[in-house]
């Protein structure tokens, strides 16, 4: 655990007394200590660190996106401010794409997380995995990523090389606190869908405990977000990810 | 029940678009238009998915000018409307745009307009803030999605209360953000719609809405200006937080205010360095500028693209010289912030470092040593066509014919997925050659072909997407059928507005809403106008390249070719295999076919890909999308397809 960051109140000289809406969203940019909605946020301070940076990453089309909302979902239903940072669109077609997603017990935070900053990695492939930790990596972050390798366009072609897995862990070892390595897409395919393994990550996210959430939490927040006729497979999938680790 | 109609007081988890959608379902919007165009497409897709429940009228329009003439006939009703956009959609909507903010408005009008620094999703960096200055418009920039829902909300007010329309400019990093949003209370009863025009031309509620008498209706707009700028002057939205003199003074706008508080804390920079919000960006706020330039001595305005509110700071400066004192401003223009491209925190820190000399915290050096040992062993990852996209396909076809025709035809490039084409040569076989605004490609290529009398005598080709066609490419291709150019004209048609999220378009015969509409066919219009027309699935290699080479080589008229295959993300087919795919090992003869990789080198398909220790192709299975194309490439005949079970 880290020293909790300094909350500097630079709300002091927000102007007051405005339409309803303003001091609203003033409010919610950065919460004073004084706050009433902040009190009943500090309850819920049970941050691996204050804020917590997590970048979830893949390559576009395996369910990155998805990830983000239902895990922001389950962090917000518990009370955190959560701000997600998304890319997606026509940039995004077979590349790579990120998720940056920040947890707060009290403030909205810039969409993009500052380089060398991340504190949870979550990657559906593992060079996506190097790609976010060498710019946002640091001596601290914890890792945790799906096996399964999707090859570049460069690599089918010949032009580059794929590192082995061993060699992906070896990095790992060097340049992370933690990392863990899993077959979240063999679990996805056995399940019937290979687009499920991101689910299966979730699942192993919360068997990580770097995150204040479980089970319960993921079945409230796809009861909201998920039809009916898919919870009872993500769940499994979940389920199955949670035991993995 | 959609997230969209939380009840009041929930905190809800809004992406911006979202947030922007739900102000205006507050505000009572009745009316909304846009066209598609990353990132502002689901301000519209929500709202549509509400459109029975709030009693409102969602529409995807053709283009971005009709769906403002649609949004602004609404206000002129009483209705309250608003029309969303991407930063170039401005563009095609600026001429009715100027003389809508003429002739003024009625029901409260607010035009959203998401832009796209650093061209994320876009051909451009686009800048529309400049319209608002240059139609005399008012400006507001939202600076957080909570903030993104109020000033929404606030926006059709300002409007109604000055009669004319209000621009609300959102980014990437805003619309695409998420955060926790409060909601507030939507509204129980509807408007109703009346249009009244029988009073006078000077009557704004009464008269016949037009521009004229245009000096006495120009002077009107700028007083309009002027009672908004007295709001912003007093607007909560325009905040300031810091110590009472800062050492520098930060003035910013939209996400870069997101971005200066976190360079602030990461230099530790609270107690030094103030930063004054501004939401209502134009027109300027003179005073409440006056009140903070006189409390400081060096400025720092941080902004995305142009330099719009740097620009405005500095001439209001000028202006109050005697009050407030020689200042020093920092910004874009003397290069202390990029003048390119999107900005982010650590940009901003290094910014602010430089003026305030203080270094942000560096990781350990032995960290960084690590970190430089990895980096160059992490292969790139090039973006490329998906797994059984049609358009692969299509200019695998065409660059088929523009061999086998041999005269090194022009290929003119539109805006789409397609448009990769042109930005990584390799993905679309080196075919496409210009790449520009929606429709422009088939105007280029009416005017390429007009050039046989000045020596250039080639092929020349124009491709467009389905959407795209209705947006812009019309006129052109009349202008080409009326002039007598001679172009062979490609329809790459995959069943919806594909990059942006299968908007329906008027190809379809559903509506935004879900109502049956009667469908506009694009084979139907272009031989109305007069072209010759064939329709092929450009999966079928050989048809397709047949149909193009004959196009080619028949002289002097307009050949229209509609390439119709359905795309693989499309929820008719997404996850649904055609075929099941392999590689016959006995049949593949590897490193020592003459082919030289054709498979994985060319046709660059994800999901086809080389087993390096077999040397031979391989399907990946969980990538193929089962379309089956790369059976008819192989010479070798090596890939194989079976119908698969459905």
């Amino acid at each position: 655990m880290r020293k909790k960051s300094s909350n500097i109140n630079l709300q002091s000289k927000v102007y007051r007394g405005g339409k309803e809406e303003a001091t609203q969203s003033y409010s919610t940019i950065r919460r004073g200590a004084d706050d009433a909605a902040n009190k009943g946020r500090r309850m819920n301070a049970n941050l691996y660190k204050e804020p917590t940076n997590i970048i979830i990453t893949g390559v576009g089309g395996q369910g990155n996106v998805m990830a983000s909302r239902v895990l922001a979902g389950m962090l917000v239903n518990a009370g955190y401010v959560v701000t997600i940072g998304e890319t997606f669109g026509m940039s995004q077609r077979g590349g790579s794409v990120m998720s940056h997603l920040r947890v707060s017990s009290t403030s909205v935070l810039s969409p993009q997380i500052p380089q060398g900053r991340a504190d949870i990695v979550i990657a559906l492939e593992p060079v996506e995995a190097l790609r976010v930790l060498v710019k946002y990596g640091n001596p601290d972050v914890a890792v945790l990523t799906n096996s399964r390798m999707v090859y570049p366009m460069g690599v089918i072609t010949g032009d580059f090389t794929y590192p082995s897995l061993d060699e992906v862990k070896s990095m790992f070892e060097k340049i992370s606190a933690k990392n863990w390595i899993i077959d979240a897409t063999s679990v996805a395919v056995d399940l019937g869908n290979p687009v499920l393994s991101n689910i299966v990550m979730i699942g192993a996210l919360a068997g990580t405990s770097l995150l204040p959430i479980d089970r319960r939490a993921f079945e409230k927040e796809i009861a909201k977000s998920i039809p009916a006729n898919k919870r009872e497979i993500n769940l499994k999938a979940f389920d199955t990810g949670f035991k993995i680790l | 029940m959609s997230k969209l109609l939380s009840p009041a007081k929930t905190e809800v988890l809004f992406m911006g678009n979202e947030a922007i959608a739900r102000g205006a379902l507050e505000a009572g919007v009745s009316v909304v238009s846009g066209y598609p165009g990353t990132p502002s497409s689901e301000v519209i897709e929500r709202l549509s998915d509400v459109a029975k429940e709030r009693n409102l009228y969602v529409e995807w329009s053709t283009n971005e000018k009709v769906a403002l003439e649609v949004a602004a006939a609404a206000s002129f009703a009483g209705l309250r409307s608003m029309c969303v956009m991407k930063q170039n959609g401005v563009n095609v909507a600026s001429d009715f745009l100027l003389h809508l903010a003429s002739s003024g408005t009625r029901g409260g009008i607010v035009l959203v307009e998401c832009e796209d620094p650093g061209a994320l999703s876009s051909v451009n960096e686009g800048e529309s803030r400049y319209f608002a200055r240059m139609l005399e418009i008012p400006l507001l920039e939202p600076a957080s999605i909570q903030e993104a829902r109020d000033l929404t909300k606030w926006a059709f007010e300002l409007s109604e209360k000055i009669r004319n329309i209000v621009i609300l400019r959102s980014v990437t990093r805003m619309s695409h953000a998420s955060s926790n949003v409060i909601c507030g209370r939507l509204p129980e009863k509807y408007r109703t719609a009346r249009f009244i025009s029988d009073g006078s031309f000077m009557d704004p509620l009464r008269g016949p809405v037009v521009s004229t008498p245009v000096v006495i209706k120009h002077d009107l707009q700028q007083k309009k200006l002027q009672t908004a700028v007295e709001l912003f002057e007093k607007s909560p939205f325009n905040s300031y937080c810091g110590p009472k003199r800062p050492e520098l003074l930060i003035i910013t706008s939209s996400a870069c205010f997101l971005y200066s508080k976190e360079a602030i804390e990461m230099l530790g920079l609270q107690k030094r360095v103030g930063i004054l919000k501004l939401s209502c960006t134009w027109p300027l706020p003179v005073k409440l500028l006056k009140k903070h330039l006189r409390l400081t001595d060096k400025i720092m305005v941080v902004e995305e693209v142009l330099p719009f509110l740097e620009e405005n700071i500095k001439v209001a400066a000028m202006g109050m010289l005697k009050d407030t004192g020689i200042k020093t401003f920092y910004g874009k223009m003397d290069e202390t912030l990029p003048s390119v491209g999107e900005l982010n925190p650590d940009i901003v820190a290094v910014a602010l470092g430089k003026i305030m000399k203080v270094k942000p915290k560096s990781l350990p050096a032995d960290y960084l040593r690590e970190i430089q040992k990895v980096a160059p062993k992490i292969p790139p990852r090039e973006q490329t066509f998906c797994p059984g996209c049609p358009h692969r396909a299509s200019f695998w076809n065409i660059n088929t014919a523009l061999k086998l025709d041999g005269r090194e035809g022009i290929v003119c490039g539109d805006i789409g997925c397609y448009a990769m084409a042109a930005l990584f040569p390799a993905i679309g076989f080196n075919t496409v050659r210009t790449l520009h605004s929606m429709g422009s490609g088939t105007g280029l290529a009416s005017g390429f072909a007009k050039l046989v009398a000045f020596g250039l005598d080639k092929p020349v080709l124009a491709v467009c997407g389905d959407s795209t066609f209705y947006h812009a490419v019309i006129p052109a291709l009349i202008n080409a059928q009326h002039n007598k150019a001679d172009i062979t004209f490609i329809v790459m048609d995959n069943a919806g507005t594909a990059m942006t999220g299968f908007q329906p378009h008027p190809g379809l015969d559903l509506s935004a809403i879900g109502e049956s509409v009667p469908s506009v066919e694009i084979a139907a219009i272009c031989r109305a106008i007069g072209a010759k027309v064939a329709v092929c699935d450009p999966f079928d290699l050989e048809a397709a390249s047949k149909i193009l080479t004959s196009f080619m080589a028949e002289r002097g008229s307009l050949k229209v070719l509609i390439m119709k295959q359905a795309c693989a993300l499309s929820p008719e087919k997404k996850g649904k295999k055609q075929y099941q795919m392999k590689v016959s090992e006995e049949l593949c003869l590897g490193d020592n076919c003459g082919c030289n990789h054709l498979c994985t080198r060319i046709f660059r398909c994800p999901a086809l890909t080389w087993d390096r220790a077999k040397k031979k192709a391989l399907i990946d299975e969980v990538i193929c999308a089962g379309c089956g194309v790369c059976y008819s490439i192989c010479p070798q005949k090596a890939i194989t397809r079976t119908e698969a079970a459905s």
